[in-house]
């Protein structure tokens, strides 16, 4: 790819929601404001990259998409209806909204947006999607592909949002201030949502993938700058940060995945990790923690070892601690029993995982038996944990994690059958052949 | 999560039935995939032709041999499916469940789809 698509794309992705913002604040109608910038973004897609970036791209964008406003107007004949409509809407004085070309950046504009994208009214499908068309900048058929849904769906949930929005009555403004909190945490689970989902690679280009990941840390940074001191943003995109500054490590040349323990650490993006410690040393020195913000500190004492052998167990547990506190939740359990095991043994982590058996949440889920299967295999336990891995294998609806859980499984038959034909038993062709065949 | 429903259909009931029952039973098939297309749960679908016109391919004596018929002799044949991505396994049997042709004979198998996600193991 060249330079000059990638910047086309970067104005575009940044003036989309500060275009959309006083598009909003003037008239009123977020759903046909956002609809007419969309179009406009086509619109300079198809044609910046000929004939050149405008010299004001915001104003460029907000003229086309106030005449494509105008024209819908128009055309519906719906006068009447667009006054009742902006009259309820009771936008912002429209005399202090300046004339397109010499607008100031809102970027409290960016703020009301996310927080409109994100309202609670809104199934978190319709969140994310349109979180990232008005936000984000992307096309309908962008957020498709990354998703890996037709098009017609996205629209449709994009669609369905904008519905919720307008029959919640939610309007294009600061939640009030008891409010804010509660909301805020909703456009962090939504930016974080993204991020996840960007860590579920398309059968296509990894590009697909990596766009998502991007995407999501482009708009907690943008959050950021507006937010800087907020705890809890900060601990978003220092999680985010040095959860992908792993990537690169993360597979092998074959796409198999390679575990934390095993990764190549030289391989690890170093500035991401750096940004992401200064932002959660910084946080967490200054505000009170909060969830993200504790996932960001166990995540940087990992990026602080170098070798996995230093790793500060003990700190991780602590950490895992006041977060389980905090937060309940079996997963930070699970989490926190592998955590044990690598300091207390073993045992100790199995004797917890058998309390979260219990938790009907976890009871049949495979990263409850991938834990258990790998102390078991630390344990020497090795038929357990041949059986634990299959168990989780069988469980799991992620074909890569399906490939290294059946892999693990296949190691510890082999090594078995291997120790028994070292015993002088025979079958180690067999123990070949069965991991072979997976 | 994306699932794949997959329509087991009774060829036998589907024939019994009346002209107003089987435009009733579309109907409903149509009204079903408009909620879904609505609701931005539908990913995709396929009917499936007859399985009369089915051909098997199957290894016999090293070689693939081919032969008329489907794989598994049964009342109930695989008629199609639909794929949705909906949020719990529990939507999706929600969906099933509503499907007329369980009602006339056949079965719904939800079955959640494997994803390329490459979460940190």
């Amino acid at each position: 790819m060249t330079n000059q698509p990638e910047t086309v794309a970067d104005t575009l992705h940044a003036s989309a929601p500060l275009v959309l913002g006083r598009l909003v604040a003037r008239h009123g109608q977020f759903d046909a404001c956002e609809d007419a910038v969309q179009e406009a973004l086509l619109a300079a897609a198809a044609q910046w990259p000929q004939k050149g970036v405008p010299d004001n791209p915001r104003a460029w964008l907000l003229t086309v998409a106030g005449r494509r406003l105008t024209d819908w107007w128009r055309s519906e004949r719906a006068r009447r209806d667009r006054e009742a409509a902006v009259m309820a809407y009771e936008p912002e004085s429209a005399a202090v909204v300046p004339a397109p070309g010499d607008e100031p950046p809102s970027s409290d504009d960016t703020l009301k947006l996310l927080f409109l994208c994100c309202h609670p009214a809104l199934t978190a499908p319709s969140q994310v999607a349109l979180t990232l068309r008005a936000v984000g900048g992307l096309t309908t058929a962008q957020i498709a592909r990354a998703f890996l849904v037709p098009e017609a769906t996205m629209a449709q949930r994009i669609s369905r949002g904008k519905q919720r929005i307008k029959a919640a009555g939610a309007r294009f403004a600061m939640p009030p201030p008891d409010e804010r909190a509660d909301r805020l945490r909703a456009v962090l689970q939504v930016l974080y949502l993204i991020f996840n989902e960007g860590n579920t690679a398309s059968s296509g280009p990894h590009l697909l993938r990596n766009d998502l990941t991007t995407e999501a840390i482009r708009l907690v940074r943008a959050l950021h700058g507006l937010l800087p001191d907020d705890g809890e943003v900060s601990g978003l995109l220092a999680l985010m940060l040095l959860t992908d500054s792993h990537r690169a490590a993360r597979t092998n040349a074959h796409g198999a995945l390679v575990p934390l323990a095993e990764q190549d650490r030289t391989r690890w993006n170093r500035t991401a990790i750096a940004e992401g410690i200064t932002l959660i040393t910084d946080a967490l020195s200054s505000f009170p923690p909060g969830p993200y913000q504790l996932q960001a500190a166990i995540a940087a004492v990992h990026a602080e070892a170098t070798d996995p052998k230093d790793t500060d167990w003990p700190q991780i547990i602590a950490l895992y601690r006041v977060l389980s506190h905090l937060a309940p939740n079996p997963m930070i359990t699970l989490n926190q029993a592998a955590a044990i095991a690598m300091v207390d043994g073993p045992e100790a982590g199995l004797d917890l995982l058998k309390q979260l058996s219990k938790d009907e949440r976890m009871a049949g889920h495979h990263r409850l038996a991938a834990v258990r299967a790998h102390l078991l295999e630390m344990a020497g336990d090795h038929r357990a944990a041949n059986e634990a891995y299959q168990e989780a294998a069988r469980r799991t609806t992620s074909i890569p994690e399906q490939r290294y859980l059946e892999a693990r499984a296949a190691r510890l038959t082999t090594r078995q059958v291997t120790f028994n034909s070292a015993l002088g038993g025979s079958g180690g062709a067999e123990g070949d052949q069965a991991a072979g065949s997976r | 999560m994306k699932y794949m429903l997959l329509i087991y259909v009774n060829p036998e009931f589907a024939a019994q039935l009346s002209e107003q029952e089987r435009t009733d039973l579309f109907d409903e098939v149509d009204a079903i995939m408009e909620d879904l297309r609505e609701s931005g749960e539908l990913v995709g679908g396929e009917a499936l032709a007859d399985p009369s016109t089915t051909r098997t391919v199957k290894l016999h004596g090293g070689l693939p041999a081919i032969t008329d018929g489907p794989f598994m002799e049964s009342k109930e044949q695989f008629g199609g499916y639909l794929t949705v991505d909906c949020e719990s396994i529990e939507r999706a049997t929600e969906i099933a469940a509503s499907w007329p042709d369980v009602r006339v004979g056949g079965a719904m198998e939800v079955r959640a789809i494997m994803q390329n996600s490459e979460a940190e193991v």
